[in-house]
């Protein structure tokens, strides 16, 4: 038999990557060039540049992949060579992105996800493919069977595209701090390798003349609305830039997300992996009514920030669209809806306990300070505001606690600065964790944890009265408890 | 007015407690722990100048010491308790917080027994078992090393006569 041929990646990548390294150095490469500094700082980052895209090439040349009808195997490296084989029944998903660079070159760079629950996975990556290649690989790799008599592919049924309105939700995620401290740190390092003092800057001279001659007050309240607008206008463009062009389809067993302006992201899930979904409001956005959907599924971690990695299934949305589709995705409306039952008057009153028992903790930290070590009575004077706000968080925490069970869905809600409701199917529960600390021992309370493979690996229920956890693990999962189940009256 | 109480279900902890050698076990284990503070309060006792302060510090690290040797070994072993049927484990472990963590078999997916140095000296293993969930591992803590290697090669054998993988 002929062995199977060992593709390369794509060759433009050799164009790609020497470009990307000189756009990272490109502070460095300013303050060398055109400022003509001498010393040896500079001289090692160009050092560092020549290492990077040396590096880059290398990548190229060494690494290699091929495709068997039972694996897909990646050899890179170029002293330590490593060979990576994943069986191909073990792929979970498969997720294309192309930043702006290799979208004017026709690149794609490829993820495949395994059902590897380990905390370092980073799947098999192949950066980057051609498109055309990259999409065809994801056929073969998902489907198993690529058929070659119609290569023209089943279109789906659009559940969902981005709506222009929905940009507005972009301020309330804040994810605009995140690009300001790019931003300020590569200012940072621009001074510092070009030398130049803020000072020389006329503009930013009288803007720091302007704050010291009016009043501190006034000095703080302008900074401080600067700030406010510039991270909503960030926040708004960093949305823009993630989610334009979103769309998610369900074609016959996967559901597929494709989202993003200048980088391009298609992800790919199969719905027989998936577990059910999440849908979460940070308090910003809950207050101005939208909200965000994320797949439970395994093999795709639950990501962080706005982007929530590969999982997003709806970016922050009016929250009636995003109830609509976390039910189409998982096949039913009525756990995105339903009001949970609540947990009682001890859940309720640990809430407060809780929430009085930290401010009473920073106060009496701060008044003993005060008394010993000779601080301002401010801070502590501050932080008894801690007690009513503390207070109107643990009756939110409180009305937000929450679980149900419909049908073989276990829906669990809670949080109050992101509140959060997950829909877990039953089916993806593969064990039980029940907490009790001393406390909850003697409130007669619970914490009930669905342990599984999908989304978060955890899903718990905090505080249920102890008979409902065991009623509800019982009836959620039929059979598992009944050798330890006992009726007390 | 008659008052029908609806009888409620509760879950009986497991029915097998670990081994008594566990209890001496904790408490070295405790010991030994409690020795790094203890000392270093000492050692800057005789070599620096503590005083008054360091002195009261030390009799309360030391109080703390003890009353946590005495009581939570004893507590401990009369949480510590752990079953098998055919479909499940479970498992009761903690003191002051306790948890009680039930895995189907059809599930687990690795079963591992492991002996640190202190617990050779008093003949005890861990058993761990895993499944494709990572916040899902079930550990009984302190059996004797006959009991962990039966019921792990017990589990082994059970675990590959289900089919799929187990996610």
């Amino acid at each position: 038999m002929e062995p199977l041929p060992w593709h390369r990646l794509s060759a433009k990548m050799l164009a790609v990557h020497p470009v990307q390294e000189i756009i990272r150095f490109l502070p460095v490469l300013i303050g060398v060039l055109f400022i003509g500094r001498s010393g040896q700082g500079p001289i090692w980052s160009l050092i560092g540049l020549g290492i990077a895209v040396l590096g880059g090439l290398l990548r190229w040349f060494t690494t290699t992949y091929q495709i068997t009808p039972t694996h897909i195997r990646v050899r890179r490296g170029l002293l330590r060579r490593r060979e990576l084989s994943v069986p191909r029944d073990r792929i979970r998903s498969v997720d294309l992105s192309a930043h702006p660079l290799q979208r004017i070159l026709g690149l794609s760079r490829i993820v495949i996800g395994t059902g590897r629950s380990d905390r370092h996975d980073e799947g098999v990556t192949l950066d980057a493919l051609a498109v055309a290649q990259a999409a065809r690989l994801r056929e073969e790799l998902l489907h198993r069977t690529v058929s070659v008599e119609q290569p023209a592919k089943p279109q789906g049924a659009t559940i969902a595209r981005l709506s222009p309105r929905w940009v507005r939700f972009g301020p309330f995620t804040l994810s605009g701090i995140a690009t300001i401290g790019v931003v300020v740190g590569s200012l940072v390092n621009l001074f510092n390798e070009t030398r130049l003092d803020p000072d020389n800057f006329g503009l930013l001279r009288s803007v720091i003349n302007q704050l010291t001659s009016v009043p501190v007050a006034v000095a703080i309240a302008e900074i401080t609305l600067f700030a406010a607008v510039l991270v909503a206008v960030l926040s708004a463009l960093a949305y823009i830039l993630a989610f334009w062009n979103f769309r998610l389809v369900r074609t016959d067993g996967t559901l597929h997300v494709t989202r993003g302006l200048l980088t391009t992201r298609s992800t790919t899930i199969e719905v027989r992996r998936l577990r059910g979904a999440e849908i979460s409001e940070p308090l910003l956005l809950r207050v101005a009514g939208g909200a965000r959907c994320m797949a439970i599924t395994t093999g795709l971690r639950v990501g962080r920030g706005a982007e929530m990695g590969g999982s997003v299934l709806l970016p922050p949305a009016p929250l009636s669209d995003v109830r609509r589709v976390a039910g189409e995705v998982i096949g039913d409306a009525d756990p995105p809806a339903r009001e949970p039952v609540r947990h009682g008057r001890r859940a309720h009153r640990r809430r407060y306990t809780r929430a009085f028992l930290f401010a009473a903790i920073v106060t009496g930290v701060f008044v003993l300070l005060w008394w010993l070590a000779g601080w301002p009575a401010l801070p502590w004077q501050v932080s008894l505001a801690l007690f009513p706000i503390g207070a109107l968080l643990a009756e939110d925490r409180y009305r937000n606690l929450g679980h149900v069970l419909l049908g073989r869905r276990l829906v669990f809600r809670h949080g109050s600065l992101v509140r959060r409701r997950y829909m877990l199917s039953s089916d993806g529960v593969i064990g039980w964790v029940v907490h009790r600390s001393f406390f909850q021992r003697r409130a007669g309370l619970v914490s009930l944890t669905a342990t599984t493979a999908a989304g978060r690996q955890h899903y718990t229920c905090a505080d249920l009265p102890a008979a409902e956890a065991v009623a509800l693990a019982h009836d959620a999962v039929p059979g598992l408890l009944d050798p330890f189940l006992v009726r007390r009256e | 007015m008659v008052i029908v109480t609806e009888p409620v279900l509760d879950l009986r902890p497991p029915a097998n407690r670990v081994n008594r050698r566990a209890v001496l076990f904790w408490t070295t284990r405790a010991a030994l722990g409690w020795l790094v503070p203890l000392i270093a309060e000492l050692l800057w006792l005789v070599l620096g100048d503590g005083g008054t302060p360091l002195t009261t510090a030390l009799v309360i690290t030391a109080v703390i010491a003890i009353a946590h040797l005495l009581v939570m070994p004893q507590w401990r072993y009369r949480v510590h308790r752990w079953e098998t049927t055919d479909q499940v484990v479970y498992t009761q472990s903690g003191w002051f917080n306790q948890e009680r963590r039930i895995a189907p078999v059809s599930r687990i997916q690795t079963v591992d027994t492991e002996r640190g140095p202190l617990e050779r000296m008093f003949g005890l293993a861990n058993l761990t078992v895993t499944t494709a969930s990572a916040r899902g591992p079930v550990h009984i803590h302190g059996l004797d090393l006959d009991t962990a290697q039966r019921l792990a090669a017990d589990l082994a054998t059970r675990t590959q006569a289900t089919v799929g993988d187990a996610t």
